[in-house]
């Protein structure tokens, strides 16, 4: 049987881990390489590595670092976080990154979403979509980290980008963002419910309670965290435990 | 020393960085003489199987393929080709395995690709020597090849299929042991030992 997914997000900046405690006999938690391992040691089914660098300079680290990303760690990882053309994509794959996710460039010219799955796969190719629940009772996507919104709506969206090739999608709602209040496990229902490809859920995880719902209510395949793992709130094989404990199918 | 067989089918990088992981000695190459006298060969590929084949045709790798008698072992898309046929565009493949390559129903419970990290069973030795079955490894394929006498791992996605495969000194494994973790080491290490 198919495990649900659990997900660890590190924000990359200048090469750098920026979130992160310090994890018993884990010396360096700014060290990518390091934090990644140590989660996979943990029972990470995945990493995600976000770019949130501002500078050119910044970003050269990174495809650096993405090459030792893949050779120091034997899971598959997603590398997002300013990727706007299929020059970019190229990059990071051949530095060794198994997926891309991409967001904004995407609603800006969804073709993008065509043409790197058309090279690389379907596989390959994580849309991101921060939605905000607005008063005209829409979801809409948004863009620049949740502060623009624009016209797209979530479920079309998502399945326009499944159509264009989309081999997973990954929905943060911008109105959970941060606030650990847990997901909005109907919106999450109905867009599995939308689209065939894998759904991973992100964006106010408080618990393992809160996780355990949207995979099984929210009918999620993953879901990602930063914080709650990050702060050493819980480790992954106590969530793992308490979602097994629940009949939830996870790789132990 | 170990020959990846480079065929212009998805990035060989993760193959390799997991040989090095291991410490073991490869090259990557097309080259006829190098893939015949290497100890062990390793077919990855990701992407269309259809193109793998025709990609195989272009380089006149076929016929050098199938007249290995060393360990080589196919990964994903590279495991495909090795079979008698796919559906994913009607094409023929090398006829080492005997199995058939399907498109899995679509399905609301079963999704399509299968992506992520599922147990095999029914594991015999050789490949999976020291391994239980519901170890959990990890997939990525939207085609699978069914059930037949080289089965040698099931795995359950809806339906249940080859999740390996061996003929003689062929091996496939329609997972990727290099994205497996721990468990895919073992199963790399223990290819590199046959």
């Amino acid at each position: 049987m198919l495990a649900k997914r659990i997900i660890p997000c590190l924000d990359v900046k200048g090469g750098r881990t920026v979130k992160g405690i310090h994890f018993e006999g884990l010396r360096d938690v700014g060290d990518p390489v390091n934090l990644g391992r140590h989660y996979a040691h943990e029972g990470a089914d995945e990493l995600v590595y976000l770019d949130i660098s501002a500078t050119r300079e910044e970003r050269h680290t990174f495809t650096a670092l993405v090459s030792r990303i893949a050779d120091g760690i034997n899971i598959p990882f997603t590398v997002g976080g300013g990727i706007s053309t299929i020059d970019d994509a190229a990059r990071l794959l051949d530095a060794g990154a198994d997926k891309i996710s991409i967001n904004s460039a995407a609603i800006r010219r969804p073709e993008l979403i065509d043409e790197i799955a058309r090279r690389y796969g379907s596989q390959f190719v994580v849309v991101a979509i921060d939605a905000r629940l607005t008063d005209d009772g829409l979801w809409h996507a948004t863009t620049h980290g949740g502060t623009v919104a624009t016209d797209r709506e979530l479920f079309s969206w998502a399945r326009e980008a499944q159509d264009r090739g989309a081999g997973e999608i990954l929905f943060t709602s911008m109105n959970h963002d941060g606030t650990r209040s847990g997901y909005p496990c109907e919106t999450f229902a109905r867009l599995a419910a939308t689209v065939s490809i894998p759904i991973i859920a992100s964006g106010g995880a408080g618990s393992a309670a809160d996780i355990a719902e949207v995979l099984t209510t929210g009918h999620a395949d993953a879901a990602l965290a930063a914080s709650i793992f990050h702060y050493g709130e819980i480790t992954i094989g106590a969530l793992k435990a308490q979602l097994a404990e629940q009949g939830i199918a996870v790789r132990r | 020393m170990i020959a990846i067989i480079d065929y212009k089918m998805g990035n060989l990088r993760s193959v390799e960085n997991a040989l090095h992981r291991l410490g073991a000695e490869y090259t990557v190459t097309a080259d006829h003489d190098t893939i015949r006298r290497a100890d062990h060969v390793l077919l990855p590929g990701v992407g269309n199987c259809a193109e793998a084949m025709a990609n195989l045709r272009a380089a006149a790798l076929p016929d050098i393929i199938r007249q290995l008698r060393q360990p080589v072992l196919g990964i994903c898309v590279g495991m495909q080709v090795l079979c008698r046929h796919t559906e994913e565009g009607n094409a023929d493949c090398l006829g080492i395995f005997d199995a058939h390559v399907r498109r899995f129903p679509d399905s609301a419970e079963h999704k399509v690709p299968h992506v992520g990290w599922n147990t095999i069973a029914n594991l015999e030795k050789g490949l999976f020597k020291g391994m239980k079955g519901g170890t959990f490894v990890y997939f990525v394929h939207s085609y699978y090849a069914g059930l037949c006498p080289d089965t040698v791992a099931t795995t359950r996605h809806g339906l249940m299929f080859s999740s390996a495969l061996k003929y003689e000194n062929f091996y496939g494994t329609q997972f990727h042991p290099e994205k497996s973790g721990d468990a895919g080491e073992t199963i790399l290490s223990n290819f590199l030992s046959l």
